[in-house]
């Protein structure tokens, strides 16, 4: 059962390559999903046992997490065939199969339960996303394509580096070198303290890098810029999801080895020297997809300080930021491409007045706006004051106001931005308003649902697997 | 079939000190063909390295040796050669750092390396070895050719090099690496080289130069 997630995409994705018709092609992202979903659930609710010696197995985090990239890519999916039908003058096959079969080696990531296993599905999924990336074949979506590739690679490579340290503080411990999670967390105290704590550094830096943690940033801000919408918030939401499921894993073992605060305070300072980063770069930003990028550079930024506050309930409003800005990011994403593909620009100067030109997608892009900057009743809202609430727990007064500040420069950067996007009339040489087909909007309203349901109510299995992961990733019983 | 010990242990500090001076000539050389041939040249030495570290010889560690041999030091190679002669390019221009500057930075940085192991708690095998320093010396290499080359191609060689590092810090841990998950590394490495490849040959036709700096339009 724990192989069809990881295989079953691979599969469809060669079919996808090998059909002729585009429009069935891009269906079968939708095909896709729905299998994905319905194993997903099938996981979920009756976790299986390990597999192939425990390489494969479902903990806690991983649980929570797959099953959010499940989502999250469902919803996605069915906004893939009207995407295409718009861009019909571009060949997708390449496109559709990349696409399809992402979601194998992102939910690999989450089922491994080795070292050496995550990695390889970490790098394999990078390749999946060049061609998506450069579906659009300007020079500009190649430069893209190459820092993305370059600096994700080097990133990843130093992840591997850092797990080197980590098997190397297990052997000089004695502990013997499985590389299994398992071993490392149950061995934990044994590990070579120095060792434990390099890795941790060249780790942090290494899928810091995939996450889009400042200063590791630099590819962000081009390849979303570049992405179209629909990979944008496959990227945002689930790339950096995956990423951030593999530097858990190790904040764990640091847990588990008495050494969390190590762990914690780097987490806080990179938290926050990425708000601040983001922060800066969105006050002025002319270019709306860039504006969403470093806003995903300060929620990654948020759920790093939140990890780092740990404490009662850090960690748990970490791991429902994660959940919420992956929906949210969505309904940005996605409106934002429609706009971008209404006037053909993505910079402020030449988009204004979008809410009279295509209605929907401009009047869902507020709406997301103010959801993605944590206005109540947005779930952001409660996830981050989760996270404030157990900084003044901790006693964490100085860094609590710091966040507390960056997070309103952001709003007030964001704002100028999507108001003149949003409001005013649409420049002269574009007439509206447009025609929406439902499938590019309705992705969206339902991502807004869930952002603002969670908001209001968190389901009970919900918080249950939201306190299990966060007891997981604490090593707490 | 074990091989004797004596002769294998003696092969190591050679080929280690080998692949120290590829890193120094890859930092001081500006002709394309010549950094992609010592990138070749070294994974040829990682491949011998994965045999006479492991002191016997079975059919996976030789398909270990035999695929890092053929993916770093042939395809790869082959590969980058190709790149070369379709974006017509030989030489790396005005680098960031010169190419002296380069050597004396890559020469610091391997005392440092030689002294940042030592700071470490090592297993009672590796004192005295050179195969921690040499791998965090190569990792660092491949660093510096990252960011201080322009082109496109010889940042490829940087992370080719970089994880040829990575790939010793591997051996030093030959027993906890298990087979699959080197094949995987040596796969997943080719094929990003091979994207990387196909994206080179996008610019050079794009830009008409594989110069990253014309790759600027994104700058903030």
């Amino acid at each position: 059962m724990l192989l069809v997630p990881i295989v079953g995409p691979i599969v469809l994705a060669v079919i996808a390559f090998l059909v002729r018709s585009a429009v069935l092609r891009s269906w079968l992202v939708v095909v896709n999903a729905v299998i994905h979903a319905a194993a997903t659930a099938v996981i979920i609710v009756a976790p299986p046992g390990p597999m192939f010696g425990g390489w494969l197995a479902i903990a806690p985090l991983s649980r929570l997490l797959l099953g959010f990239i499940s989502a999250q890519y469902l919803i996605l999916s069915f906004y893939a065939p009207a995407y295409l039908a718009e861009r019909a003058e571009r060949p997708n096959r390449l496109f559709c199969a990349a696409l399809i079969a992402i979601i194998g080696p992102m939910s690999a990531v989450m089922i491994a339960h080795h070292l050496g296993l995550m990695w390889v599905a970490i790098e394999t999924a990078t390749l999946c996303t060049a061609p998506l990336l450069y579906f659009h074949r300007t020079p500009r979506s190649i430069e893209a394509t190459w820092k993305y590739l370059l600096i994700g690679s080097v990133g990843i490579a130093l992840a591997l580096f850092g797990s080197f340290f980590l098997a190397y503080a297990a052997a000089k411990g004695n502990v013997g070198t499985s590389l299994l999670f398992e071993d490392m967390v149950g061995h934990a105290k044994l590990l070579s303290k120095p060792w434990l704590h390099s890795a941790f550094v060249v780790l942090l830096v290494g899928y810091g890098t995939k996450i889009g943690l400042a200063p590791m940033h630099t590819w962000k801000p081009d390849a979303y810029g570049e992405a179209p919408g629909l990979v944008g918030a496959l990227l945002a939401g689930g790339l950096t999801t995956c990423a951030f499921c593999a530097l858990l894993r190790f904040v764990q073992i640091l847990y588990a080895a008495g050494e969390g605060a190590v762990a914690q305070e780097l987490l806080l300072v990179l938290g926050l020297v990425s708000m601040a980063v983001a922060a800066v770069f969105m006050i002025r930003q002319r270019d709306l997809k860039r504006m969403l990028a470093y806003s995903s550079v300060e929620h990654m930024g948020i759920i790093a300080f939140g990890v780092g506050i740990g404490g009662k309930t850090g960690t748990y409003g970490a791991l429902l930021h994660l959940i919420n800005n992956g929906f949210g990011k969505g309904v940005m994403f996605l409106t934002g491409g429609n706009i971008h593909r209404a006037y053909g620009s993505r910079l402020t100067d030449q988009v204004s007045g979008s809410i009279r030109l295509v209605p929907w997608s401009g009047a869902l892009f507020l709406a997301g706006f103010f959801a993605i900057t944590a206005s109540p009743p947005s779930g952001l809202f409660l996830s981050e004051l989760t996270i404030i609430k157990s900084a003044f727990d901790e006693d964490q007064y100085g860094a609590a106001a710091v966040f507390l500040l960056l997070l309103a420069v952001a709003f007030m950067g964001m704002a100028s931005t999507v108001i003149k996007i949003v409001q005013g009339t649409p420049p002269a040489n574009v007439t509206g308003p447009r025609r929406e087909p439902v499938l590019t909007v309705a992705p969206a309203v339902a991502f807004l649902i869930i952002v603002i349901v969670l908001g209001v109510y968190i389901p009970g299995w919900l918080d249950d697997a939201l306190v299990d992961a966060a007891r997981f990733v604490e090593n707490r019983p | 079939m074990p091989v004797q010990p004596q002769t294998t242990a003696l092969l190591e500090p050679p080929l280690l000190v080998f692949i120290l001076l590829l890193n120094l000539f890859v930092l001081g050389t500006s002709r394309l063909r010549a950094v992609i041939g010592a990138s070749a040249l070294q994974g040829v030495a990682l491949g011998i390295l994965t045999v006479t570290r492991h002191g016997e010889v079975s059919v996976e560690i030789v398909a270990v040796a035999v695929g890092a041999v053929a993916v770093k030091g042939v395809l790869i190679p082959r590969l980058l050669h190709k790149a070369m002669r379709d974006a017509a390019i030989e030489r790396e221009v005005t680098p960031l750092i010169g190419f002296v500057g380069s050597i004396l930075v890559g020469a610091v940085g391997t005392a440092l390396a030689v002294i940042f192991s030592s700071t470490l708690p090592l297993r009672d095998e590796d004192v005295g070895s050179l195969i921690l320093p040499s791998a965090f010396s190569t990792v660092l290499t491949g660093f510096i050719v990252l960011t201080t080359r322009r082109k496109a191609i010889t940042q490829v060689v940087g992370y080719l090099i970089l994880e040829n590092g990575i790939f010793i810090m591997g051996l030093a841990l030959i027993a906890a690496m298990p087979f699959l998950v080197e094949v995987g590394v040596l796969l997943d490495l080719f094929v990003a080289i091979f994207v990387m490849g196909i994206i080179i040959n996008h610019i050079s036709r794009e830009f008409a130069s594989t110069d990253i700096d014309q790759l600027s339009s994104l700058r903030e």
